[in-house]
C-alpha cells in the first residue's frame, strides 16, 4: 500500500505510540483488502462499547490504548452501550457490570471521542455530507450512511473505526471506491410498504434475498427517516448489506438520472415472501416486554408512542421500554413526552437498547418489538421469544 | 521418525515479527469470539475438531477468520493472559484476525505459495517470520 512520507513517519512511531498503532492495523486491514492508499475522514462511529459484548478483553484495550496517549482526529461518536449510563439501577444492571460499563466510557472519553452512546450518530450531529469519506462501525449506521446519505463507509469493526478515528484516515477500498457502490442486483417490491414495522421487514427480505450484492430496490416505499433507519437495520442484519438503492428515494438514486443495474439479476418480493418472513421472526403469544428504538427512536417516533399511551396505562406484569440516544431523551422530556410514557407505567432509556444490554437475567419470556432486527437478536441475547408486530399493536399489546 | 528436510512456504506478511512453536492445525475456520475461551486459551467449540486443545504459544494454522469483529479484542485479551499463540499462519487472513494480531503484536502470514493446512502437521516445529511472510517447517512430527 502506497503510504505520504507524513505517513510513514506515523508508522514509524515519529508522532509517539498511539498513533503508530493506530496507522499499523489500518495500514494490515489495507493490505489484507488490497487497498492502494489511505484517505481522510471526516467522522467516525465507533462499536465495540458493551461490555456484555466487548468484555474485561476490551475494556483491557481502550484502557491500554488511551493510556499510550490515542486521541480521536475527526469527530467521533460511539456506539450503543450495555446500559442506560445514567438509570441503569432502573434496568436491572448490577453493580460490578455498571463499574466496567462506566470504565469503558471513561476510556473513550480520554481518547476524545464523544460518548453519544447511539446507533443513530446521522440524527444528532454525526452526518456525513454526500460524497464524504467516513470510518463507521454498528452495521444499521453502516447501511444509512452509505445508502441514505450517500456517504462512503465500509462495514468496520470497533478497533478499525477507532484507529481510523485516531489516524483521521482509513484505506481506501470497498465502499469508498465508486465502481463497488453500483446496484449489482434489482429487486422489485409488490406489496406497500407503509409502516416502520413494514420497512422493517422488507428490509429483511431484501437484506437475505441480495446475498452480499448491492440491490436496487423498485416500489413503493414509506421514505420516513423511521422507515429508512429501520430498513437499513434489518437488510444489514439478515445480508451484512452495508449498501442499498431505493429507486427515487437514497441518495445515489436521486443524484443519478437513472440508476441501472450492472447484472441482468432481477428478483420479486411479494406478499408470499413478507408473510413467510414474519412467520420465521415472530412467536404469537401474551408479551412481558414491549421494546421500541431499535435502531433508536427519534423525537417523532417518541412522540407518537406518548399520543397513544396518554391516559392509559401499562399492565402491571409488562415492562414497556423506549430506547433513544441522550440528545433525542433530553428533546422528548422537555416537550413532556417522557413524563407522559412513565405516567403510563413505560420507561425511556438513553444510551443503550434491548440488543446489547444484559437483559437475560431478567427472565423476559416474550417480548414485543416493531424492529425485525430486534426480533432477529432478542432470541440469543435476552433468551426471549420475539413477537414482530406493528407499533401500534405492540402498544395494545402492553395496555392488555 | 524425524525428517531432516526444511519446507519453506513463501507468501504474505501481514503483522511483523517472528516466532517459533509447535504448529496447532485446523482444517476450519476459527471465530476467537465464541470459538476460544478468552481465559484459557483453549478451544471450546462444539463442533470444532481441535475442541479441548490449547493454542497458547501455538503456532495457530487455520484457513481464515470468521464471526464476530469482538474476536480482535479476544486476541488481545489472549495475550496479555499469556494465552496466545505465538504465530498466526492464514491461507487467506481477514480484516479481524489482522486487527487481533496488530493490537496483540503476534506475527501473522498468509497466501502461502503451498497451503499452510496441507504442508504443516500438528505437532511441527515451525518458525514464522511476519516481516517477510515466510513459514518455515524446522522439524517433522513423524
Amino acid at each position: 500500500m502506497y503510504l505520504t512520507k507524513e505517513e510513514e513517519r506515523a508508522l514509524s512511531g515519529e508522532y509517539g505510540a498511539a498513533l503508530q498503532k493506530a496507522y499499523e492495523i489500518l495500514v494490515a486491514l489495507g493490505e489484507v483488502m488490497d487497498a492502494e492508499r489511505l484517505v481522510p475522514i471526516k467522522s467516525a462511529q465507533i462499536a465495540g462499547v458493551s461490555y456484555k459484548n466487548i468484555g474485561d478483553a476490551g475494556l483491557e484495550l481502550l484502557n491500554d490504548f488511551a493510556s499510550m496517549g490515542a486521541k480521536v482526529k475527526a469527530l467521533s461518536t460511539l456506539n450503543p452501550a450495555g446500559m442506560d449510563l445514567e438509570r441503569w439501577r432502573e434496568m436491572g444492571i448490577e453493580e460490578k457490570f455498571a463499574r466496567k460499563q462506566l470504565e469503558i466510557i471513561q476510556a473513550f472519553r480520554r481518547m476524545g471521542v464523544r460518548t453519544t452512546c447511539t446507533c443513530t450518530p446521522y440524527l444528532i450531529g454525526n452526518k456525513p455530507e454526500f460524497g464524504s469519506h467516513v470510518a463507521w462501525s454498528e452495521s444499521s449506521a453502516v447501511a444509512f450512511a452509505n445508502s441514505i446519505l450517500g456517504a462512503r463507509t465500509n462495514r468496520e469493526g470497533g478497533i478499525s473505526a477507532l484507529a481510523a478515528a485516531v489516524a483521521g484516515k482509513t484505506p481506501l477500498m470497498g465502499f469508498h471506491l465508486p465502481e463497488n457502490r453500483a446496484p449489482k442486483i434489482e429487486v422489485q417490491v409488490k406489496v406497500v410498504v407503509d409502516s416502520v414495522m413494514k420497512a422493517s421487514l422488507l428490509g429483511y427480505v431484501v437484506g437475505e434475498l441480495s446475498s452480499g450484492e448491492v440491490p436496487l430496490v423498485k416500489g413503493r416505499i414509506c421514505a420516513s427517516i423511521e422507515c429508512l433507519k429501520a430498513f437499513s437495520a434489518a437488510a444489514a442484519t439478515s445480508g451484512g448489506l452495508a449498501l442499498f438503492h431505493i429507486e427515487g428515494v437514497t441518495a445515489e438514486a436521486l443524484k443519478r438520472k437513472k440508476i441501472t443495474t450492472t447484472h441482468k439479476e432481477r428478483v420479486q418480493v411479494d406478499e408470499e415472501e413478507i408473510r413467510q418472513c414474519l412467520e420465521r421472526l415472530s412467536a404469537r403469544g401474551e408479551v412481558d416486554l414491549v421494546a421500541i428504538g431499535c435502531p433508536h427512536c427519534t423525537l417523532e417516533e417518541i412522540l407518537e408512542l406518548a399520543r397513544a399511551l396518554k391516559g392509559r396505562r401499562v399492565r402491571r406484569d409488562c415492562r414497556f421500554w423506549v430506547f433513544t440516544s441522550r440528545e433525542v431523551y433530553s428533546k422528548a422530556a422537555e416537550k413532556g413526552y417522557v413524563k407522559i410514557i412513565e405516567e403510563a407505567g413505560g420507561m425511556v432509556f438513553s444510551d443503550t437498547c434491548m440488543v446489547v444490554a444484559p437483559l437475560d437475567s431478567l427472565g423476559i419470556k416474550r417480548v414485543a418489538t416493531n424492529s425485525a432486527k430486534a426480533a432477529h437478536y432478542v432470541p440469543s441475547t435476552i433468551g426471549a421469544e420475539a413477537v414482530l408486530t406493528e407499533t401500534t399493536s405492540c402498544i395494545e399489546m402492553a395496555l392488555g | 521418525m524425524i525428517s531432516m528436510e526444511t519446507i519453506v512456504l513463501k507468501g504474505r506478511g501481514v503483522v511483523k515479527g517472528r516466532a517459533m512453536g509447535e504448529a496447532l492445525v485446523s482444517p476450519k475456520p476459527i471465530s476467537f469470539y465464541g470459538d476460544v475461551d478468552p481465559e484459557s486459551g483453549v478451544i471450546v467449540a462444539r463442533d470444532h475438531p481441535l475442541k479441548g486443545a490449547s493454542i497458547a504459544g501455538k503456532v495457530l494454522i487455520f484457513p481464515r477468520g470468521r464471526g464476530s469483529t469482538v474476536g480482535s479484542y479476544i486476541i488481545y485479551r489472549l495475550k496479555k493472559s499469556g494465552k496466545a499463540p505465538a504465530a498466526i499462519v492464514n491461507e487467506e487472513t481477514e480484516p479481524i484476525i489482522a486487527a487481533g494480531c496488530v493490537v496483540a503484536e503476534i506475527p501473522l502470514v498468509d497466501r502461502l505459495d503451498r497451503s499452510p493446512i496441507k504442508a504443516v502437521s500438528t505437532g511441527d516445529l515451525v518458525e514464522v517470520d511476519g516481516y517477510h511472510g515466510i513459514v518455515k517447517v524446522i522439524r517433522k512430527e513423524a
